[in-house]
């Protein structure tokens, strides 16, 4: 029996129409447009102005607050100015502007691809080279790391989860990662191991990837108290809370951090990231990006410098199709879908999908017939229908009380709804009034 | 919807084969008057766009068919119909939205207001071609109930009783698409295969009925019949699998589901062996059905990370 999270979840179509295609690094673009706001938290402070010359690697920006990022250069070249640009959120941001010349990396980066395995550091010096380097969570939820990693007081972590799930459909990033990257993984996820001091690390992949499973089993032989585990495929298993419950039968209170019952998640490619960072000296200026969608000449995986254009990508992959509805930053269950493909690449962006015309309509909305489908398919135990409507009626305390933020936004629910009713919007319309009252009453 | 539709194919197919003429009219009368009720109530009441390509109003047209004895003045079945679409569905505002189950309450309508003629049941085969003056005979559970009111013993009553074979077939008095067990089953089960129905209101209504019934007969087994006679008698397979089961009128979650199967199986049990009709089905899921909203409100679902000890 395969292990899974119990309550609820959904069978989207996988779609994985990428998983066979190598990675391919595509030459940094011609000018990249970095956000300064990359993880979750406070955007970084700016560190250059129009006119600076930087290098590929260079810290451009600092990130001041508690909850934030440092960000780095992913290219060489000349800050054309600071403005505002549109980021995957549809919000207005700034962003730092950069025309490349040549790709002139900094010197201390490690470019060689011999594979370092040991490390000297202290748990602390790894914490604090996370920290200096930007790594944020590369599962899509940009939480800075370092954050992750300091335990509160009083806490203790006992196991270490790494993410391999990849539960989105379409999207291939991870998986590809597993199968050419899956040594350095296993470095970064033992350096994970020494930065929250626990002895055991369990890698959860779903079965629809039996190539990773195999390849990560193998090499995890020759790594002390790494764990692969196979789990049933079901989506959102990639969710944390569902992740820790599939792998280790514990569920985080609500409301709560993983870390309340002595678990901290981090997804792969954050791992990986933690190799190049502690082992290479590389900042996190580049990721795997799945370009993909059923009408896509190739579908690709790409690595991608951090700021380029979506619509460069997508050029790469074939150029965009006719029949065009929607492109999606992420997968198509929480991805969003963009205004604009001149949005850049950041660095929680795990996937470009392009949804046709036809699939890219909502279904016509009718009544709600109390079937019931909605509460079975919530992960979290809630009830859809219900909290539809009281946001539909502006009933916040009601809402807060059928704990509607405990809401993850997965999309189950409107996944499975005959009705067509979007009850999704509702619940993230809801959450943003909730959280504001919740946020006053603590003021 | 169209699942349910298929799902009733073997039960009427039955009802076809025992009721001949009589049943085939009165699907067509109910189903096309069904229809034609929200079309006109959609488009010239409400105003909107008609709904009825759902096929919500043609599978309340089947089932109120299958709740009428086989030779029911056709005009009759028309005012049922019109009571199941314009008051009890359409006057809540459609599909999803109406409290009660609109066949049963039609059918409870119809047999509050014409009570003999929803009471005298054509005997099957023999009436296949004939449509008034039909040979009738009482249902299983009106040939108990009339034993019984007239001080027969059991063994006197079950003497007049149709076999369990008969009863699974359908070969037996009754309303025209109740008779047949198998058949119900048959649509029932493919339900469940393909994800229409989920288990749980089926399963807890008729175990309760069979448990409930089960103990009355072993502490009496001279007073109470046995639990299979009233699996298999009246309306319970198909009110558990096709009513009872209506996703609109029932509990969202599979926690209530079970309260609301549970509770349909004794008030049903109680009005069969206590109350003063001779079948309780109908009158037991409309109490329950009654009762949903209170269940949504207090029966939640298990939260995820509720009842953990951090």
């Amino acid at each position: 029996m395969l292990k899974t999270f119990k309550k609820g979840g959904v069978h989207p179509e996988e779609n994985k129409i990428s998983a066979g295609k190598a990675v391919e690094v595509l030459p940094p673009s011609q000018k990249v447009y970095i956000p300064l706001g990359q993880s979750l938290g406070a955007p970084a402070k700016p560190l250059v102005d129009k006119g600076s010359e930087v290098k590929t690697g260079q810290l451009i920006a600092k990130g001041e607050s508690f909850i934030s990022a440092n960000v780095h250069s992913s290219v060489s070249g000349k800050v054309i100015k600071i403005d505002d640009i549109t980021d995957p959120s549809g919000y207005r941001r700034k962003a730092v502007f950069i025309d490349t010349v040549g790709d002139e990396w900094l010197e201390t980066i490690d470019r060689t691809e011999t594979i370092k395995r040991d490390c000297d550091l202290s748990a602390q010096e790894i914490i604090r080279k996370i920290n200096e380097m930007g790594i944020v969570g590369m599962g899509g939820a940009t939480f800075p790391s370092h954050v992750k990693l300091m335990v509160p007081e009083g806490k203790k972590a006992e196991i270490l989860i790494i993410n391999g799930v990849e539960c989105e459909p379409y999207l291939t990033a991870d998986h590809r990662l597993m199968l050419e990257k899956g040594e350095q993984i296993l470095v970064g996820v033992t350096l994970l191991m020494k930065a929250l001091g626990v002895a055991k690390a369990v890698i959860g992949i779903e079965n629809n990837k039996p190539d990773a499973i195999s390849h990560m089993q193998e090499l995890a032989k020759s790594f002390k108290g790494v764990e692969v585990v196979a789990l049933k495929v079901k989506y959102p298993q990639g969710a944390e809370k569902q992740l820790i419950k599939a792998i280790t039968g514990r569920e985080v209170p609500s409301q709560k951090l993983p870390i309340e019952v002595g678990c901290v998640v981090n997804n792969v490619g954050t791992a990986f990231a933690v190799y190049e960072a502690i082992q290479k000296n590389k900042p996190l200026f580049e990721r795997v990006v799945t370009v993909t969608g059923d009408k896509l000449a190739s579908p690709s995986n790409f690595m991608v410098r951090i700021g380029t254009p979506v619509s460069e990508l997508i050029e790469k992959a074939g150029g965009l199709p006719a029949e065009t509805g929607k492109i999606i930053s992420g997968g198509p269950m929480m991805g969003k879908a963009l205004n604009s493909a001149d949005i850049p690449v950041m660095k929680g962006t795990s996937g470009i999908v392009l949804v046709p015309e036809e699939k890219s309509k909502r279904m016509e909305m009718r009544n709600c017939i109390r079937c019931g489908k909605c509460v079975s398919a919530c992960p979290m135990g809630l009830e859809p229908y219900l909290l539809e409507r009281e946001v539909n009626a502006g009933l916040w305390e009601e809402a807060e009380n059928s704990r509607i933020m405990d809401c993850m936004e997965c999309g189950c629910c409107l996944f499975t709804c005959p009705s067509g009713r979007p009850l999704l919007d509702y619940l993230r319309l809801g959450k943003n009034k909730v959280g504001q009252i919740i946020r006053s009453r603590t003021k | 919807m169209w699942g349910v539709v298929l799902a009733l194919v073997p039960a009427m197919l039955v009802s076809l084969w025992y009721f001949g003429l009589g049943a085939l009219i009165s699907m067509a009368v109910a189903v096309f008057s069904c229809v034609a009720v929200e079309y006109l109530v959609t488009k010239f009441v409400l105003k909107q766009e008609p709904t009825i390509n759902d096929g919500s109003a043609i599978i309340t047209g089947v089932l109120l068919a299958f709740n009428v004895p086989s030779n029911i003045p056709w005009w009759e079945l028309v005012i049922g119909s019109i009571f199941a679409i314009a008051v009890v569905k359409m006057s809540f505002g459609g599909l999803g939205k109406n409290p009660f189950n609109p066949a049963l309450a039609g059918r409870v309508f119809m047999l509050i207001s014409f009570p003999v003629d929803m009471t005298s049941w054509p005997l099957p085969i023999q009436n296949r071609f004939v449509l008034v003056d039909a040979l009738t005979g009482p249902t299983a559970l009106g040939t108990l109930r009339e034993g019984m009111k007239s001080g027969e013993t059991l063994s006197q009553i079950t003497s007049q009783l149709p076999d369990y074979g008969n009863m699974l077939l359908g070969n037996i008095g009754g309303s025209l698409g109740e008779v047949s067990a198998i058949a119900l089953l048959i649509g029932g089960i493919y339900m469940l295969f393909r994800k229409i129905i989920s288990w749980h209101i089926p399963v807890s209504y008729l175990l309760t009925v069979f448990i409930f019934t089960g103990i009355l007969w072993l502490i009496n087994p001279d007073k109470y019949i046995d639990p299979v006679f009233h699996l298999l008698a009246g309306g319970l397979i198909l009110g558990a699998f096709f009513m009872a089961t209506d996703m609109v009128t029932s509990p969202m979650t599979t926690k209530g589901m079970l309260i609301f199967g549970v509770g349909c199986g004794l008030l049903t049990v109680l009005i069969r062996v206590w109350g003063s009709y001779p079948e309780g089905v109908s009158f037991a899921i409309l109490i329950m059905n009654a009762v949903t909203p209170l269940l949504n409100k207090y029966i939640k679902p298990k939260r995820f990370g509720e009842t953990v000890k951090a």
